[in-house]
Parts: C-alpha cells; structure tokens; sequence
C-alpha cells in the first residue's frame, strides 16, 4: 500500500511539473505567440503582465458595478478599453482575427460572449466625462432661447 | 400658448445649469462649476436619496406625434419595427373611454415600479431595481425565461429574438434575453433627461417632466404636488415610477 | 447483449426493443436539431413573440413536470398510506416521476433565450422568486426520489424507504404547490392570479400522473403477455376516476369564481364562449376528451374487465391535459392585459387586441423531444431493472376484507 502512496505521489508531481513547463514553454521559446496591434496612448492602465492574468476580474468587477449600482468609473471600463485597443484597420476589437481581443482569446481558445451584446467598436463620437458634451447641453436651452427645455 | 406652472418653475438643476452657461461664457471653468453643481461623481454609486420619475401629460401629448418612439429607438439602437417578435421600449398607446368617448394619447413605457413584479419573478436577479428606482435588466445574468414579462402589468418588456449587431456601445443589447426602457440609464447618469423627453421638449409639446421625485424642489415634485396624477393599475399597489396626468 | 439484458422480462424482444429505443432517440435527435437551429438563429424562428411569451414547449414541459410529481403518487399512496398494490408499483412510479421530470425540464431548459447560462440559473438564486424555488424543487426532487428508489430497491436499505417515501410525498406536494404558484403568482394577468392554481395543480397532476402511469403499466403488462388482475385494474381505474372528477370540480370553481368578479367577465367570455381556438380546445379538449369521456369510459359496466377501454380513458386524460395547459397558459396570454380598465386600447404593441400565436416545426419537436427523452428512459430503465409490479395477491385479499 505504502508503495503505491508513493508512486502515485511521483506521478502527480510529474504531472504537476509537465503542466507547469508546458504553459511557460512556449514562451521561452518564442512559439508563435498572437501578436497584438499596439492600442492608442502611451500605456495601459495597469501592468501588461498583470492585464494579461487579471483583465477578466477588473471587467467582471466593474461589469457588476456599473450595471447594477451606476459607478461610471473609465479606469476598467470595457468601453475604454474598446477605445483604446480598436484596430488602425478593422476599428474594432473583435472584427478579424488579427483584432486587440479576438487574436488573444482565439489563441488560447477562450470563446467569449460580450460580443454578443456589446459593440465592439468604440462609438461614432465618444463623449468625453466631463468636457464639452454637459456644456452642449448646457447650451442648447439657451440657444432654444428658453432655459425651460431641456431641463429636469 | 399657456406655459404650465411645473415647467415654468425649473428647479435648481435648471437654474444652475444656465448659471454655469453664463459663467461658463466669461471664464473658462464654467464646465468644472457645471460638474460641481449636479453630476453624480462617477465612482460615486446611486443612491436611494433619489427616486428618478416621470409624470406624463397626456393632455399635451399630441395625437399621432411619435416623437419619442423615434428618439428612443435612435437613442438605444432598436431598429423601429413594429412586428410581433420586434423591440419597443416605449410606444404611443391611444385610448378611449368606452363610456364617452372620450379619447387618450399617451406613451407607455417601462413605470419604473417600486415594487416591480418583474424584479420578484426573476430566478436569477437579472430583472433588478437600482437604488435611485431605475428599474433594469442585468444581461449578464438574464437567462431569457421570459417570466417578468408575463409578470410586468404594463407589457413594457420585450425579448430580443434574433442576432444583434452594430449596437449602441452605450446600450448593449443582444439575442436571448429580455429588455425594456431604462429611462435612458447612461444619459440619466451624466445628468441629462431620457432621450423621450428631450424629444418631447424639442417638438414644443412638454408633455414629460423628468426628475428626482425625492427632491422636492424638482420640477416633477413641485407638479405632482400641484397637479392631480394617477399610476396605471394602481389597484396593484406598485408605486410607479411613471405619472399620468389629464386622464 | 440485449438478451442478457431483460432478466425481468418473460420474452426478450431485441427487435422490438431497440426499435422503441431507436424511436425515442430519434424523437431526442429532432429536439437536439431543433435546439441548435433555435440556438443559432434566435427565437425568431418560433411563433412565439413578445405577446406569446410562453407556447407550446411550456405546454409540453408543464404537463410533464405536473405528470411527474403526480405519477410518483402511486408509490406514495404504498409507502406513505401503506397499500400494498400500490408498494408493488412504487418503484415503477418513482422510476417513471424521474423519467418524466427530466423530459419536461429539458424542454424548458433547451426553451431559455441563453441556455448556455444553465449554470447563472443554478448559482444566482432570487428567493422570492417561485421559479427560482421551482429550481431547487426540480434539483431536489432528482435527489429525493432517486434516494428512495434506492431504499425501496436494495433490501438492506428497505427500512429507509417509508421515511424517505414520506419525505419524497411532502417534496412533491411542494414541488406541485410552487409549479401552479408560477401562474397563481402573476399579479397582472386575469387569467392567473389565483390561489387556487396551486392545490389545482396538485389535483390534476394527480390525474395525469395516474393515467400515464395506467398506460405504461398496460404496455408492460401487454409486452410480457400477462394480465393485469381484474381487481387491481378496477382499484385503479377508480381511483383515476375520482381524481377527474376532482380535477373538474376545481375547474369549475376556478371558473365560477372569475364569473362572479366583474372585473374577469371579459376573460371568462374569452376563454368559454367566443376565444375561438381557445374555447374550442377549452371545451372539446379539456372537459370533454380530458373529463367527461374518460369518466364515463372508467364507470361504464364493462371497464372493469376490459384493459382496453381503461388504457383509451387515460390517454383521453393526458390529451385533455396537454389541453388545459395550451389553455391555461396560451389562452391566458392570448387575452390581452388590461391597463385601463373601461377604454378600449390600441397601439403598435398588440395592446388591447387577442394576440395571435401559431407554433412552428420547431416549437413542436422541441416539446416532443421532452417527451422523448421520458420514453427513452423508461424503455431503458424498464428493461434494466425489475420495474415489473410484482403483487401478492393474499395481502391484497387481506386488505379486501
């Protein structure tokens, strides 16, 4: 009995170790790895490597947070990163299979499904926070030439 | 053309908002004293403090005007068709009392409820109320069962029946689960109106107020004060947040 | 192999067998074609719409999950009451309430908008949602009864069996009382709206899980060339009568308590008078081929020795109850809802007019496949293990007398 505890002890710590070399493998050993388009400013908004391991998380988490309490917060929003990361050619995150999203997750073959609801293309003019879209608004009542318009 | 009482008295938001114009004219912040004045933070959750709410005159609503239909449908990237499997969040409903004749032009969308049944029947709490009373649909969780909308009184839900693309990327919407008006959530939480009632104003007919109706000095609260209102089956006791008025 | 196989059979039948296996498979095969297709291409495809929320695979998978808690109260009338003809016949019951739970869930499960979020529904849970309780119920049910199969089967466990009976009994009356909540729960809706819908349910599913279990013991019965005894048959047939006559009794008081509230005449007129398909399949359907003609059938002078006219009253029983289902929950959306009581209504939604649905290819073979898969069960399970009643007549005599 001994004996077998050990031999299956040995062959779970090869097996441990085969899992652990065959995930880092191939990038040590440049193996055709996705290569993904450059998104627009100078850096994301946290750490490649962490992005890489944790992007799933930070989205879910403020998912959750804008749909069901309202925060509108950009710094993990889907919808920033869309504008970031959109392809030069496609403009878009999930058009073809060289895009942002798509040429990573058709890679380690993650299917996803926010594409199902959510546009994958940053939207005709995005509307800065806080900038000239509430002063437009501000505005037009009183281009209206009534301040009663528009308001709540 | 007789202005009413409600949207003559603005409110404060109104009134700061045409401040912050003129300030805005003479220096240049006038756009940080706007955000200062009335925007919920974004890191800043929704809170019950407010209850948004709408009261809807149905003796201003012209007859066959379908101005806020049209801005719905443009606002949230609904298509406009009228089929039996279609999206509509919000549509012109006319009626008539069979006693006298007498006859009704109003929008009917989504009330909004305090007590939504929608929100009771959901299995998974996709159908939720969010603090401020926007009554919504989390997507993400909706596994299309369809229940809230035998349990909506209003009929105000529809279920998305095919493939959706080129979205809105502020109204995500796809096949298989259910939707309905959200009283334009994303514009109400950069402080302007749903995209009906900006609609309404701009065609000169003024038959929506949009608003906090916890705020009394809001322009919804100061007229369901002065005016008499009613919820659509108010039998059911679910507090709307929708108000008619003129019916 | 497959003779191997029937060790609780007289005659083996390979042929036959695998043709009723083949059959169901292929039934399943429609559903699973249905399913992708649906998947794929939206509900568009469907007649059902944004009026018609619920049609025809809800008609199916409501009537199995109701058969199913129902079919189970042959053996809890042997275990919980302690009547010995129906302990003979309590692990066929059990078997069968399994069987038929899983047809009907499956329907409405491969129904969803997102089926792919089967695991949203089982990990984000709304309690006071009933359909959320009906999930656990469903889950539960698996469970229990499987649990009690088991007790009943093994005779090391056979002490288990009365208390888990009992548990599995009081499991079901709730997993019935949270199936008819669904529709008694809908504040809005005319047609629901009632307390009643529960203990209606539980009465009815006492009716179609007997006639259905009336049938495939018949089958078996045919299959192996024996006889059912004329004494069992008559017990049986009895019992189905009564539960009709219950089902219709609260039928009626269902309807007489809408007529009394003016606020519902409308829908009463709709459904009994002039609704057109709904008042047809109402009438002809659901009283007369569900109610009337099996109970005459039951209690005529012959029925008690003829297999025969027992077999046509239950599958009268099951069409009358697919009926009252595509009434209750079709017609019930058919009526338009009300949201000015006294004005007539209209718009570009469908207010204020019947609601027009006709079901496609689809809607049928996916409701069918529910179907479908509780006859592959039961083909299956029936062959594998000793469902067979296997009845002592000398304490049934002593319970006679």
């Amino acid at each position: 009995m001994a004996r077998l505890a050990n031999w299956l002890r040995l062959a779970a710590m090869i097996a441990a170790a085969a899992i652990t070399a065959a995930v880092s493998f191939p990038a040590a050993a440049g193996v055709d790895l996705p290569t993904l388009e450059k998104g627009k400013g100078e850096k994301c908004v946290e750490d490649t490597q962490y992005m890489r391991k944790n992007h799933m998380d930070l989205l879910k988490h403020h998912r959750d947070d804008t749909m069901r309490k309202g925060i509108r917060t950009t710094k993990h929003s889907l919808k920033k990163c869309i504008e970031c990361h959109a392809s030069e050619k496609s403009g878009s995150v999930a058009a073809s299979k060289e895009d942002f999203c798509a040429a990573c997750h058709s890679y380690v073959s993650v299917k996803l499904d926010c594409w199902d609801c959510h546009a994958t293309k940053p939207g005709k003019s995005p509307q800065p926070k806080v900038g000239l879209a509430p002063l437009k608004a501000a505005v037009s009542p009183l281009l209206a030439s009534s301040i009663n318009g528009a308001s709540k | 053309m007789n202005k009413p009482v409600d949207s003559k008295v603005d409110g404060r938001r109104g009134f700061l908002k045409a401040g912050a114009v003129v300030a805005g004219a003479a220096v240049a912040p006038g756009v940080l004293l706007y955000g200062v004045a009335h925007s919920r933070p974004p890191e800043e959750a929704a809170s019950s403090d407010v209850r948004w709410g709408m009261l809807i005159d149905s003796a201003k609503c012209g007859d066959g005007c379908n101005d806020c239909v049209t801005a719905c449908n443009e606002e949230n990237g609904l298509s406009g068709a009228n089929g039996p499997q279609d999206t509509q969040y919000i549509r012109k409903l006319d009626i008539k009392d069979l006693r006298n004749g007498r006859v009704h032009s109003l929008p009917m969308l989504c009330q909004h409820c305090e007590n939504p049944p929608c929100v009771d029947v959901c299995p998974t709490g996709a159908s939720m109320k969010r603090a401020d009373g926007i009554v919504l649909v989390d997507r993400h969780i909706c596994i299309g069962c369809r229940y809230c909308m035998m349990a909506c009184p209003y009929k105000a839900r529809s279920f998305v029946h095919e493939t959706i693309t080129d979205q809105n990327p502020e109204v995500p919407r796809g096949k298989g689960c259910v939707e309905s008006c959200t009283f334009c959530v994303q514009r109400v939480d950069r402080d302007e109106n749903p995209a009906c009632v900006d609609a309404c104003n701009a065609n000169g007919h003024q038959a929506m107020v949009f608003g906090d109706m916890n705020d009394p000095e809001s322009a919804i609260s100061k007229a369901l004060k002065s005016h008499a209102s009613t919820e659509v089956r108010a039998d059911l006791g679910l507090n709307t947040g929708v108000r008619y008025q003129g019916i | 192999m497959a003779n191997e196989s029937c060790l609780n059979q007289e005659s083996c039948k390979p042929a036959q067998f695998w043709g009723l296996l083949g059959l169901g498979g292929l039934i399943i095969l429609g559903a699973l074609f249905a399913f992708f297709t649906l998947e794929h291409h939206g509900h568009v495809l469907t007649g059902m719409n944004n009026q018609i929320v619920w049609g025809l695979p809800h008609v199916f998978a409501v009537f199995m999950i109701v058969a199913a808690s129902g079919v189970l109260n042959v053996a809890s009338i042997g275990s919980v009451f302690g009547k010995k003809l129906y302990k003979a016949r309590a692990p066929l019951s059990g078997m069968l309430a399994l069987a038929m739970l899983a047809g009907g869930l499956a329907v409405l499960v491969l129904d969803l908008g997102r089926p792919d979020r089967l695991v949203v529904a089982m990990t984000y849970y709304n309690f006071k949602s009933i359909f959320a309780w009906n999930m656990i119920f469903y889950n539960g049910f698996f469970a229990i009864v499987g649990l009690y199969l088991i007790t009943m089967m093994d005779r090391k466990l056979k002490d288990f069996s009365k208390p888990v009976g009992l548990i599995a009994f009081l499991w079901r009356i709730g997993l019935t009382t949270a199936t008819g909540s669904i529709f008694g729960f809908l504040v809005a809706r005319v047609g629901y709206n009632s307390a009643l819908m529960a203990p209606m349910f539980i009465v009815m599913s006492f009716a179609y899980g007997l006639a259905v279990f009336l049938l495939v013991q018949s089958s078996m019965y045919k299959w192996n060339a024996m006889k059912l005894d004329d004494r069992i048959l008559t017990r049986m047939k009895n019992l189905l009568g009564i539960f009709i006559a219950a089902a219709l009794y609260f039928n009626v008081v269902f309807h007489l308590t809408n007529m009394y509230f003016a606020k519902q005449w409308a829908f009463e007129r709709f459904i009994l008078l002039d609704g057109g398909i709904y008042t047809m399949i109402f009438w002809v359907g659901q009283i007369v081929v569900g109610c009337i003609l099996p109970l005459i059938l039951l209690f005529s002078p012959g029925a008690r020795h003829s297999i025969g006219t027992v077999m046509l009253a239950s599958l009268m029983v099951i069409l009358g109850g697919m009926a009252q289902m595509y009434v209750t929950i079709v017609g019930g959306q058919a009526f338009p809802l009300v949201l000015f009581p006294g004005y007539q209504e209209s718009s570009s939604f469908y207010d204020g007019v019947i609601h027009a649905y006709s079901p496609s290819i689809w809607e049928l073979l996916l409701g069918m496949g529910g179907v479908g898969i509780a006859f592959f069960l039961t083909v299956a399970a029936v062959r594998a293990f000793k469902f067979l009643p296997q009845d002592d007549f000398k304490s049934i005599e002593a319970e006679d007398a």
